[in-house]
């Protein structure tokens, strides 16, 4: 019993810290995995997804549609951005490094001249189940659930869908996607937006656990960057393995040493995967397979 | 951020309206104003700013500080800790204000401590922190943690049981307290089951609510910083971890109970020095006032209190000195009767230290996150550094000492 307690509490971190590192990293993968653009705002979406969908539910519409109203919101929100400020510069990403991260300035400051320093959080659903000693919050099973749903959503999208295929086409060979035919401008700004959307998703599902603040975004960019550096280019061979193996080592750190030990851990593995595969999980599976 | 020519007209209308008052050239006694506007200590720390505002208004009001008009000179230091540095050698030098209010986190204090003492200025540093700074040119208004554990954890183990764990912030704030409360306890008999320290913007606690859970503590005492940090008390909440919880820096500080849904800080107990909810009459004028200036604040908590009261005893200081020189000031506090009734209490200067005495109060948060007071201790004195041996009236070390640094022994 003991065993099957110890197995269990285990892969509980592991899922939840699989959750955190597929949901912070998905929109940022699309976006700097996919896009090239460095994207310091991700954040800012992160937040953004996470205020509107929590306004939405004090407004009394119910969780999960507050949620997708913060997507949407992320989303629509970056398709501005990319028409405003990102599209004169996709032929200078470290432009985008500049340009991004004084958005993200902008936002935080404004939303806290705006919103003021706090929003009042919704509090996290479904109460707490026990097992072992333990008692587990039946949300963070939901997030685990969600960011599965949100990797396998995505695969379909750009292997079974028109949109997808136009998308990977643009970005591969932007000109002969033109050339084509292909309307690439709206490709860009429909591909950004999606990014941003999934990182309204990562803040609208994870609102309910967490404080609301201005500068709540920050707190997903260490794990977004070293899910998205060590994962390489690809969302599916890259994003999603590389949260996996991020997972283990930080739960099996956290658990043994605290949370220091778990930062630490993230940090040097990442920088022994950027020695060893300088292109990430995803170009080695790539590299390999051509 | 300060506009500069509003500023500058400001001040040339105050020097022009002293002038005409007083007729003779005592300008404006001026004092800087180093504060988190923005980042990640911003939610705590604004309300320092206003608190600091409203006291300058009012004194002015009043006929300013010995018929000097009060100016503040504030910058934003964004929760940087190089801003801290580079704002405090602007206003020392360039500024050439005659006193400065700084810092939040423990970080930023012994960021711009060296540059104060560079220039032999004056910084009140007006917020609780884990204590030990032996220096000269700091007031330090905040409480200490003697005054705020040795009230706290016996409370604890005598309510709740012996069993003890700690999670704190890791830096120096948090590591110190940390000390503080591993040697409170064990004078008081108690255990500590476990200890974490978490980085600063750490946001995700399933595993720490976790490891919590399998040592089996009787209560928790969180000395958690910053608005990353304190989504622990939502997710543990969610996951019923349910163990009453102890802080000296929660609830005064972050307002937590007012940000999370109940009942996520049920039987949160932190020892306060004020916070808005304390329902006496001075506490209740002070809260009227506050909120018919800033009828948007969103809670008015101990650094604010600490902050304004801190004006006020500025204001006796050069008034009872007859000038804003430092060593004259000095002599005021040497004589160890400088004291101001604060929103919370009466708070006095101890000269040795230069720390303020507190009245202590015990605020409970209950299930539905409201708070009440079962207990209070008055005049509880900042007594750890001059028992260990620092007298800033005989010599002024400049250093931070901690239980297992203290004062190098005067033999």
């Amino acid at each position: 019993m003991d065993i099957f307690n110890l197995i269990f509490s285990f892969l509980y971190q592991f899922g939840d810290a699989f959750a955190f590192l597929v949901l912070s990293a998905c929109g940022l993968a699309v976006i700097f995995g996919m896009m090239g653009v460095i994207n310091l705002a991700h954040g800012e979406f992160i937040m953004c997804g996470a205020y509107v969908s929590t306004s939405a539910a004090h407004a009394g519409l119910p969780l999960p549609l507050a949620i997708v109203a913060g997507a949407v919101a992320a989303g629509i929100a970056g398709m501005i951005v990319e028409w405003v400020v990102i599209r004169p510069l996709y032929q200078r990403p470290l432009d985008t490094i500049v340009a991004t991260w004084g958005i993200s300035m902008i936002v935080t400051q404004g939303t806290l001249i705006v919103l003021g320093p706090s929003l009042q959080g919704v509090g996290t659903p479904f109460g707490s189940f026990t097992m072992g000693g333990y008692s587990y919050s039946v949300y963070r099973v939901i997030l685990m659930i969600a960011a599965v749903g949100t990797l396998a959503l995505l695969w379909l999208m750009f292997t079974r869908t028109r949109f997808g295929l136009l998308s990977r086409a643009t970005i591969q060979v932007p000109h002969v996607a033109e050339a084509m035919g292909v309307n690439t401008n709206l490709i860009y700004s429909l591909t950004f937006g999606l990014g941003a959307g999934l990182a309204g998703l990562a803040g609208g599902l994870y609102a309910p656990t967490m404080t609301l603040v201005p500068t709540m975004g920050a707190s997903f960019m260490v794990e977004a960057f070293v899910t998205v550096v060590v994962g390489g280019a690809d969302i599916f061979l890259g994003t999603a393995p590389a949260a996996a193996v991020l997972a283990v080592i930080k739960a099996a750190l956290t658990g043994w040493q605290g949370q220091l030990a778990g930062q630490i851990g993230l940090l040097i593995a990442v920088i022994i995967v950027i020695r060893i595969l300088p292109r990430g999980i995803s170009g080695k599976i790539l590299k390999e397979r051509a | 951020m300060s506009n500069p020519s509003r500023s500058a007209a400001s001040a040339l209308g105050i020097l022009l309206l002293a002038g005409a008052a007083f007729g003779q050239d005592a300008g404006p006694i001026r004092l800087g104003v180093l504060e988190d506007q923005s980042g990640d200590f911003a939610l705590a720390t604004i309300g320092k700013v206003h608190a600091i505002q409203l006291a300058a208004e009012e004194i002015n009001a009043a006929g300013g500080i010995g018929g000097r008009p009060l100016e503040l000179v504030e910058y934003d230091t964004q929760s940087d800790n190089t801003r801290y540095q580079e704002f405090m050698r602007r206003v020392l030098q360039r500024d050439k204000v005659d006193a400065v209010f700084a810092g939040f986190s423990s970080a930023s204090r012994e960021a711009y401590r060296p540059i104060v003492n560079q220039f032999d200025g004056l910084a009140f540093y007006n917020n609780q922190y884990e204590g030990g700074v032996c220096d000269a040119n700091m007031i330090v208004t905040g409480a200490v943690p003697e005054q705020q554990f040795s009230t706290l954890l016996p409370y604890m183990i005598k309510t709740y049981g012996p069993n003890v764990y700690t999670i704190a912030a890791d830096y120096n704030f948090g590591q110190i307290s940390a000390e503080w409360v591993r040697n409170i306890v064990a004078e008081n008999g108690g255990t500590m089951v476990g200890e974490e320290f978490i980085p600063l913007g750490v946001s995700q606690f399933s595993q720490t609510i976790q490891n919590i859970q399998g040592a089996k503590p009787d209560f928790v005492v969180t000395l958690l910083v910053g608005t990353a940090q304190s989504s622990y008390y939502e997710q543990a909440g969610a996951a019923n971890l349910n163990l009453p919880m102890a802080s000296s820096v929660n609830v005064g500080q972050g307002y937590e109970h007012k940000r999370f849904t109940p009942p996520s800080l049920k039987d949160m107990y932190a020892t306060v020095n004020y916070v808005e909810e304390i329902d006496s009459p001075a506490s209740k004028e002070f809260v009227a006032k506050f909120r018919a200036k800033f009828p948007d604040e969103p809670y008015i908590n101990q650094e604010a209190s600490n902050s304004y009261a801190a004006v006020y005893l500025y204001k006796q200081l050069v008034e009872r000195a007859k000038s804003t020189d430092l060593a004259e000031i000095r002599k005021v506090i040497a004589q160890g009767d400088v004291c101001v009734d604060g929103p919370g209490g009466q708070m006095c200067i101890d000269p040795k230290s230069q720390h303020v005495s507190h009245t202590i109060h015990l605020a409970h948060v209950t299930a539905d996150h409201s708070v009440e007071f079962p207990t209070k201790w008055d005049a509880i004195q900042p007594y750890w550094l001059g028992e260990a041996g620092c007298d800033l009236t005989v010599s002024d070390p400049s250093e931070q000492y901690t239980p297992s640094n203290p004062p190098p022994s005067n033999g």
